[in-house]
């Protein structure tokens, strides 16, 4: 403990505490946590192997939609879900387009996050007037409806066989798993480097406010509906893009690829993550790739339980784990890691002795030496970083 | 507010602590890249030829559905499968190698089935797959196996897709639909000239390609009714179909059903009244898979007990196509091969499933690869077993009635069989669910490809399992 380390260790972490500071411009710090983020994800994918390369574009992908889902839950109050069917948006936007179109894919993803979002605002509109299990039950209409509409209309959504998806091919002799899982994290990153800056922003106050208390916020001049559907708008386009880059991975459109559990994996992804922080949507697109597939037939395998055993232990897991967090760690391992960092700079603070440590510093302290990738890391005006998880 | 933010950040642009951050991040970013260039290397995409060989081994893969709707009956055949690599492994494998059966679980679910064969491919780095099961599952990653030029053998459907000319590392192996379609078409053309028929079928690939087929050989004017079902939501009985067949007066009713439907189908009618002459395709017509579920379908509709039972009986005097030799046929060689080597070999399946439908199709598929690794040869390449299969297959061994048709163009496996109705005065297909009417032969053996041609009458197959595969007794 504090007592232990001989004195000068103690000053010199403080030291280092003090100095490093992130930059107070939030776009130049969400570039600089960006480019750090993507240089180490870089060197990462260098290391994997093909098969590992293509989860981990996988991860980056889900975390788009979790991150906007988080924004739309976490930050703003609103329960979706129905995120799943955004992401089936998306992707039915990217095939479509592929077939009928030859377009770069770049414009591809665009096209895909647009019509996402143009759904979303098609949704937000009557949804603006409901609240809590309301909303989450108009939202649960859409992720069920999906795949009555795609056997309807089975000559516009492929039917059963689902449509082609192809993945822009890799230069040269590069490995294209790794060359996918590049342009995934790339657009990762840049939507998070947008959100993050969104949330720091007038913007990102007034979904916060909202989320508190509607009428207190209507009465500082905020409008509460058009807030409501922006941030409707900006987490259906975020899953229309996720949607998009999890078709080009697996190459195919079909509604099998969405079905409500993929909803319900989102939602508890963001939650188990963290609801409220975009480093959080990292940790729950983990969760979502890795559980249903990998955890659960290595638990089913380590205890012998059978194929048809596996096959539903991941909803088991999920559910569990949503409990335990909500629990332990209501705000997700996200949270949980910085209460870990806040502890520790606490520590390294109150090793002085408190006599010249004045109280500026101390709270300079704890926000120098935790740095956070958007949700703001710095005290909201109108309310505190709780990062309450919304209704 | 924000002004004073930037005001801050303003001052403090310039100053020890600020730019000691920045410093130390472009550090820490420099070296990192340093660091990447000197790792990386941009390996050659793609997996070596003899990937998933050893000198030992070989691996193949599969997807398969264990869990699911599409489940039951299917997920017998990898395990039978295994029966015979489990005796060729045995007895010292091919060529010294022995085959390791990978197979996953994709629950039917073309996304699944996806990521699973990148798995197979990437992580398990299998040297084919072998036996992969589905038409939506297996359409959604044939081009991704063509691109790595990953063989896709013997995909366990009738789907024309698997012979094209794009797709030069996909084959297929049961007939065509179409293929059958064709074959009960011209039986019915024949045996029921002038008499109205409805058809029904399922309303995707497999039901069209095998309305496709039986309209090459029936006239259009003959056929009163086509009806329709969907797959993903067959809930209940076929009744208002069964209506409309029977009020449109047909005599012979051809279904292109998987087992489910098929019973859906048999017992409304029967509870109707309408007896018309069922044509059944060979998906949807085993009696050991369709028996069961008529009998399970009825207590769940409310009947007895002793009319659940009873209700197997609906499936006497229907007539099917077959392309491997009938269940009931004991003295049947390969029938006896196929029997022991389940038993010996696939104890669990045995003792559960015996040989019905769906074990026959897992062991006629083992024996077809198999015999192509023997004729691969000992330097075993991905390209090798390709041609193996293009130049030697219509010489392989197996239990079919027909040859296999497999050739440099031509990426079908069987494309013929027998027209055979079951009977309950042939001898009862005998299995540890039950006992189920066995079949009787009506035609001779004929084949016919899924195009325009006729149909015509196929020479004799191989009637022994040759010395090397055989048990002895």
């Amino acid at each position: 403990m504090p007592q232990d380390l001989p004195a000068a260790a103690r000053v010199a972490l403080l030291r280092a505490l003090r100095r490093f500071r992130l930059p107070r411009l939030p776009l130049v710090r969400h570039l600089l946590l960006a480019v750090a983020g993507g240089v180490l994800l870089f060197v990462i994918t260098l290391e994997l192997s093909p098969f590992d390369n293509y989860e981990l574009g996988q991860i980056a992908a889900y975390a788009i939609a979790i991150a906007g889902l988080s924004l739309l839950t976490g930050v703003n109050g609103q329960i979706s879900l129905g995120h799943g069917a955004f992401m089936a948006v998306g992707a039915y936007t990217l095939a479509e387009l592929q077939a009928h179109q030859s377009v770069n894919f770049v414009l591809q993803l665009l096209a895909a996050t647009a019509v996402a979002a143009a759904a979303g605002l098609v949704i937000a509109v009557p949804a603006t007037r409901l609240q809590g299990p309301y909303l989450a039950g108009m939202t649960l209409l859409l992720a069920l409806a999906l795949p009555s509409l795609s056997d309807r209309y089975s000559s516009f959504f492929g039917g059963d066989q689902g449509l082609p998806a192809t993945a822009p091919g890799a230069p040269g002799s590069l490995d294209p798993q790794r060359w996918l899982a590049w342009l995934q994290i790339l657009a990762a990153l840049v939507v998070l480097v947008l959100l993050a800056n969104l949330l720091d922003s007038r913007f990102g106050r007034a979904f916060r406010a909202v989320r508190d208390d509607e009428v207190a916020a209507a009465t500082l001049g905020i409008h509460v509906a058009r807030t409501k559907v922006t941030a409707f708008m900006v987490s259906a386009a975020c899953a229309g893009l996720a949607g998009a880059l999890v078709a080009l991975s697996t190459g195919v459109v079909s509604t099998g690829e969405f079905p409500l559990s993929l909803s319900i994996f989102l939602l508890a992804g963001m939650v188990i993550g963290g609801a409220g922080t975009l480093m959080g949507a990292w940790w729950g697109a983990i969760a979502v790739v890795y559980l249903p597939n990998q955890w659960s037939q290595s638990l089913a395998g380590a205890f012998h339980l059978g194929h048809l055993v596996s096959a539903n232990l991941a909803v088991i897991i999920f559910g569990a784990a949503l409990v335990l967090v909500m629990l332990l760690a209501p705000a997700g391992i996200q949270g949980a890691l910085r209460w870990a960092a806040g502890r520790l700079a606490a520590w390294a603070v109150a090793g002085r002795g408190g006599g010249n440590v004045s109280k500026q510093e101390r709270q300079d302290g704890h926000d120098g030496a935790v740095p956070a990738l958007g949700d703001g890391g710095r005290p909201d005006p109108i309310r505190s970083t709780g990062g309450r998880g919304g209704a | 507010m924000s002004r004073l933010h930037h005001g801050r950040a303003g001052s403090e642009a310039g100053s020890g602590a600020g730019s000691r951050a920045y410093r130390l991040v472009a550090a820490g970013a420099a070296a990192a890249i340093v660091v990447s260039g000197l790792t990386a290397v941009a390996g050659p995409a793609g997996a070596a030829a003899s990937s998933g060989v050893t000198s030992t081994s070989v691996t193949i893969g599969a997807t398969v559905p264990l869990t699911g709707p599409a489940s039951p009956g299917y997920d017998e055949i990898a395990p039978a499968m295994n029966a015979v690599f489990g005796w060729v492994n045995a007895h010292g494998g091919v060529h010294g190698r022995k085959i390791r059966y990978v197979y996953l679980d994709d629950g039917y679910n073309p996304s699944v089935t996806a990521t699973e064969t990148r798995k197979l491919v990437l992580q398990n780095g299998v040297f084919a797959t072998v036996g992969s099961l589905g038409t939506p599952t297996q359409t959604a990653v044939q081009s991704y196996l063509n691109a790595e030029k990953v063989p896709q053998l013997f995909v366990e459907s009738g789907c024309n897709c698997w012979s094209n000319p794009r797709d030069p590392w996909t084959t297929g192996w049961q007939p065509p639909y179409t293929v059958d379609g064709k074959l009960l078409g011209a039986y019915i053309r024949s045996h029921f000239a002038g008499e109205k028929v409805g058809y029904l079928y399922q309303d995707d690939e497999f039901g069209q390609d095998v309305v496709k087929g039986l309209d090459m050989e029936i006239p259009r004017s003959q056929v009163v009714s086509r009806q329709t079902y969907d797959v993903a939501t067959l809930a209940g009985p076929l009744s208002n179909q069964m209506a409309a067949l029977q009020a449109a007066g047909a005599k012979v009713v051809v279904l292109a059903t998987v087992p489910a439907a098929t019973a859906l189908a048999l017992l409304p009618a029967a509870l109707i009244g309408y007896k018309p002459q069922f044509v059944v395709d060979a998906v949807g017509a085993d009696p050991p898979t369709v028996g069961p579920l008529l009998s399970s379908f009825t207590r769940k509709g409310g009947g007895s007990a002793a009319l659940a039972t009873a209700a197997v009986g609906l499936l006497d005097g229907m007539i099917t196509n077959a392309y491997l030799p009938p269940e009931n046929d004991a003295s049947d060689p390969w029938i006896q091969v196929s029997k022991k080597l389940l038993a010996d070999y696939a104890p669990s399946v045995w003792s559960t499933y015996g040989l019905d439908g769906n074990t026959e199709y897992g062991v006629a598929l083992a024996y077809t690869f198999v015999q192509a690794l023997q004729a691969a040869g000992r330097n075993l390449t991905r390209q090798g077993v390709m041609a193996a299969i293009a130049h030697s297959a219509k010489q392989f061994a197996t239990p079919g009635l027909v040859p296999l048709s497999y050739s440099s163009s031509v990426h079908f496996g069987y494309e013929g069989g027998e027209i055979v109705q079951v009977s309950a005065s042939a001898p009862p297909i005998v299995t540890p669910t039950g006992t189920f009417p066995g079949f009787t032969v009506l035609t001779p053996v004929e084949r016919t490809s899924p195009g325009k041609g006729p149909v015509v009458a196929s020479k004799g197959r191989e009637s022994k399992p040759p010395a090397k595969l055989v048990r002895t007794a």
